[in-house]
């Protein structure tokens, strides 16, 4: 289920976060600008010590968030309680790798901002230049480290502390990180992104101790020794009681209180996904279905899912440590939970070839994940519309509604529903039309024909007219032949649709659902105000906007 | 791992080392940092290395996204010929630019990963990879005159039933083209 910035609940969101980081950088900024314990490190630093340490806190604040976000099993324990609390903070927790991604690129411009900030302040204090004559030489032993030499080189000073050597180790490891998981790298070599992206473990090792050297001191004695006073006139310091000599002392690495929490939360989160790994996995049935698909059909003690999750599937055999979500084909009410698993990488075209030759392959399965759809079963009239790939939870969805019709499940007010498939090419969704065609026949057998309406739309006549001649006419496609009455080329002209189901249905209330591109929710949502009715007594149209 | 095209990483962290390099030497030139004549180097090796990284290489398996407006850049680096195309040269060239920006500590973060990034190259010419640049597909198109309107609709076809060829019944089965079919000039 791909995820969409655009949705207003994630929105506020992101204004919210962006505005933590933004109190937070003006507050440190001012506090360190300001603040009396620091004029003399301010003396040494210049404004590089405000500039430098106002970014630090944006990167605690940020290096505490970016674990959480990739801790599925935990969020889905969180969503599990806020079932009653309303869909939207649900939705928000969906929103996962967005938000990792945001916090990502926060944490790499802050580092930069803190970066330049420190090589200010480093090369600041060693450049004999900027140092006043006057300078008395407590400030200059104690406002940095005693036995620093001001003729050594920067590049010197960052590799000998604790502080420059972690900061350009773990500098290092997240512009390693983020190079690899550009979208190229990302999309096409899987393992490459992987693999170095368990470099956050060094970057959280070194970040815990990037502190541990304490060099930004401040002044320990400003009661006693006022700076206003005494700034102007070091020669009398420790020889007049109004200026004893200035203590100072390196401020407490506080970092760790950051992102000990999280650490752990990952930690779980972890230790939980091999948990579930090892626990057993048993293939039930497995289907080879046509256009290279393949329908496994597998069954785990303890698993419940909901319409429209997905799971995450692992097999050691082929990848170590590659987890792939799928979207759930199978309905709550089976014994089972299935995954159509059709070629789209090098992991998948493994698992396909390999499960073709009869080999059963040790299987891990994480989840279910996702936000369970159980608005789909409180409308009387449904609208569904489903668009490529987009259609695969809907294959958990149909065949739940009509198991709870045939159960007379009190919990389906759903009366009638309106199908929508929207595809270029039925050619990697045969199973799906299959499906539709045995439900159909299903429906007939007890005389309920009208209950479920579909529509097929192939969008990809519009662009290729030459297309239509490679559509096979044999054997093999029956299942599409069987589509044909209800097969529509081009895209679906809303309006007539809308119309018709108004027309047929003059005094309900329709859920419209969409598993789709974000467009095509703007145009549907349009659709629905336009034709609602205002009387209550008349049809009405609710768009949901959620994704599945 | 075996179909990892490692020049596409290598590709990203030199452009990422290319950026950072002329930050860093941005800054240390603007700072009047001593060793300044130093970062005036890195930048301007910065953008060298922006420059030719730029132009994504065309993938040997699957499809390849071009970066926005890399065409010109692709022609540029194309008519450098196996100096561009050879991995080899590249990851030698990466070693020899990011020395310089070892002795000044603005441009060591630069210095590092331009180092890391050749060291990624080396491991693509090792394995026979090579830069191929990512060209428009030429296509021959057919003179506007004959095409003044094209259909608006599908062509009309009778039903699956009778396209299909049944044995017994050849002349059935046939069916008249709408169209008169004319062989292509």
């Amino acid at each position: 289920s791909e995820i969409s910035f655009d949705s207003k609940g994630f929105q506020v969101f992101t204004f919210l976060w962006m505005g933590v980081n933004i109190f937070l950088f003006v507050w440190y900024y001012f506090y360190y600008d300001l603040g009396d314990e620091f004029f003399y490190t301010r003396h040494l630093l210049g404004s590089a010590l405000a500039w430098a340490r106002a970014p630090a806190a944006v990167l605690n604040f940020n290096c505490m968030l970016i674990l959480l976000p990739v801790c599925r099993n935990l969020l889905s324990l969180i969503r599990g309680s806020f079932m009653c609390c309303g869909r939207t903070i649900r939705k928000q927790l969906d929103k996962n790798l967005t938000f990792h991604k945001l916090v990502a690129y926060m944490i790499g411009l802050m580092t930069a901002v803190h970066m330049v900030a420190h090589l200010h302040g480093v090369v600041e204090q060693q450049q004999t230049g900027r140092i006043r004559q006057t300078e008395h030489s407590s400030v200059r032993a104690g406002g940095r480290r005693e036995h620093l030499d001001p003729q050594q080189i920067p590049t010197y000073f960052v590799f000998t502390t604790i502080a420059g050597l972690t900061g350009v180790v773990i500098t290092l490891a997240l512009i390693l990180i983020i190079t690899s998981s550009m979208e190229v790298i990302r999309r096409n070599y899987f393992e490459v992104f992987w693999y170095t992206h368990h470099l956050f473990i060094i970057f959280f090792a070194g970040l815990v101790f990037h502190g541990a050297g304490r060099i930004v001191r401040s002044q320990q004695n400003e009661k006693a020794h006022n700076f206003t006073f005494c700034k102007d006139r070091p020669e009398d310091w420790g020889l007049i009681p109004e200026c004893p000599l200035p203590t100072f002392a390196g401020g407490f690495p506080k970092t760790w209180m950051w992102v000990i929490g999280p650490m752990f939360f990952y930690v779980c989160e972890r230790l939980l996904r091999f948990v579930r790994f090892m626990q057993t996995v048993h293939y039930r049935k497995i289907v080879m279905r046509p256009s290279k698909v393949l329908e496994l059909q597998l069954v785990k003690s303890g698993f419940k899912m909901d319409v429209g999750q997905y799971v995450f599937l692992n097999c050691p055999a082929i990848s170590q440590l590659e987890w792939h979500p799928f979207t759930m084909t199978s309905a709550p009410e089976e014994d089972f939970f299935s995954v159509h698993i059709r070629s789209a990488g090098d992991w998948t075209d493994k698992l396909i070839d390999i499960i073709v030759n009869a080999i059963l392959l040790r299987m891990g399965v994480d989840g279910p994940f996702g936000t369970a759809s159980e608005d789909v079963f409180d409308y009387e009239v449904s609208m569904l519309v489903g668009a490529g790939i987009g259609v695969t939870p809907f294959a958990s969805i149909l065949k739940s509604i009509w198991y709870k019709f045939k159960e007379g499940n009190p919990k389906l007010r759903t009366r009638k529903i309106y199908f929508y498939w929207l595809c270029r090419e039925t050619h990697a969704f045969e199973w799906f039309a299959d499906l539709l065609c045995v439900l159909e026949k299903e429906m007939e057998e007890r005389g309920m024909g009208h209950f479920l309406t579909y529509k097929l739309f192939l969008t990809g006549w519009d662009q290729n007219i030459a297309d239509h001649a490679k559509v096979q006419v044999d054997a093999d496609t029956d299942v599409i032949t069987g589509l044909k009455q209800k097969t529509h080329y081009g895209r679906p002209v809303w309006d007539k649709e809308f119309e018709q189901i108004r027309k047929e249905n003059p005094t309900s209330v329709v859920g419209t659902f969409l598993c789709g591109p974000e467009a095509l929710g703007k145009v549907l949502e349009k659709k629905c105000a336009k034709y609602s009715e205002v009387d209550p007594r008349k049809t009405r149209f609710y768009f949901n906007k959620e994704n599945f | 791992m075996g179909k990892i095209e490692w020049a596409m990483w290598a590709n990203e962290q030199a452009l990422a080392s290319g950026l950072i390099l002329l930050t860093g030497g941005i800054v240390g030139v603007a700072g009047q940092f001593r060793g300044w004549q130093f970062a005036a180097y890195a930048v301007a090796a910065g953008v060298f290395v922006c420059l030719l990284e730029y132009p994504r290489s065309k993938r040997s398996k699957g499809t390849s996204v071009e970066r926005p407006g890399q065409y010109c850049f692709t022609v540029c680096v194309k008519a450098f010929g196996p100096l561009t195309r050879n991995y080899y040269v590249r990851a030698f060239l990466h070693a020899a630019i990011c020395v310089p920006g070892g002795f000044m500590l603005a441009t060591v973060m630069g210095c590092v990963c331009l180092g890391i990034a050749s060291l990624i190259y080396l491991a693509a010419a090792i394995r026979g990879e090579k830069w191929m640049p990512i060209l428009p597909k030429v296509e021959v198109k057919a003179p506007v005159e004959t095409m003044k309107n094209p259909p608006q609709n599908p062509p009309p076809r009778p039903p699956a039933e009778f396209r299909r060829k049944h044995v017994d019944d050849l002349e059935g089965a046939a069916y008249d083209n709408p169209m008169s079919v004319t062989a292509d000039e």
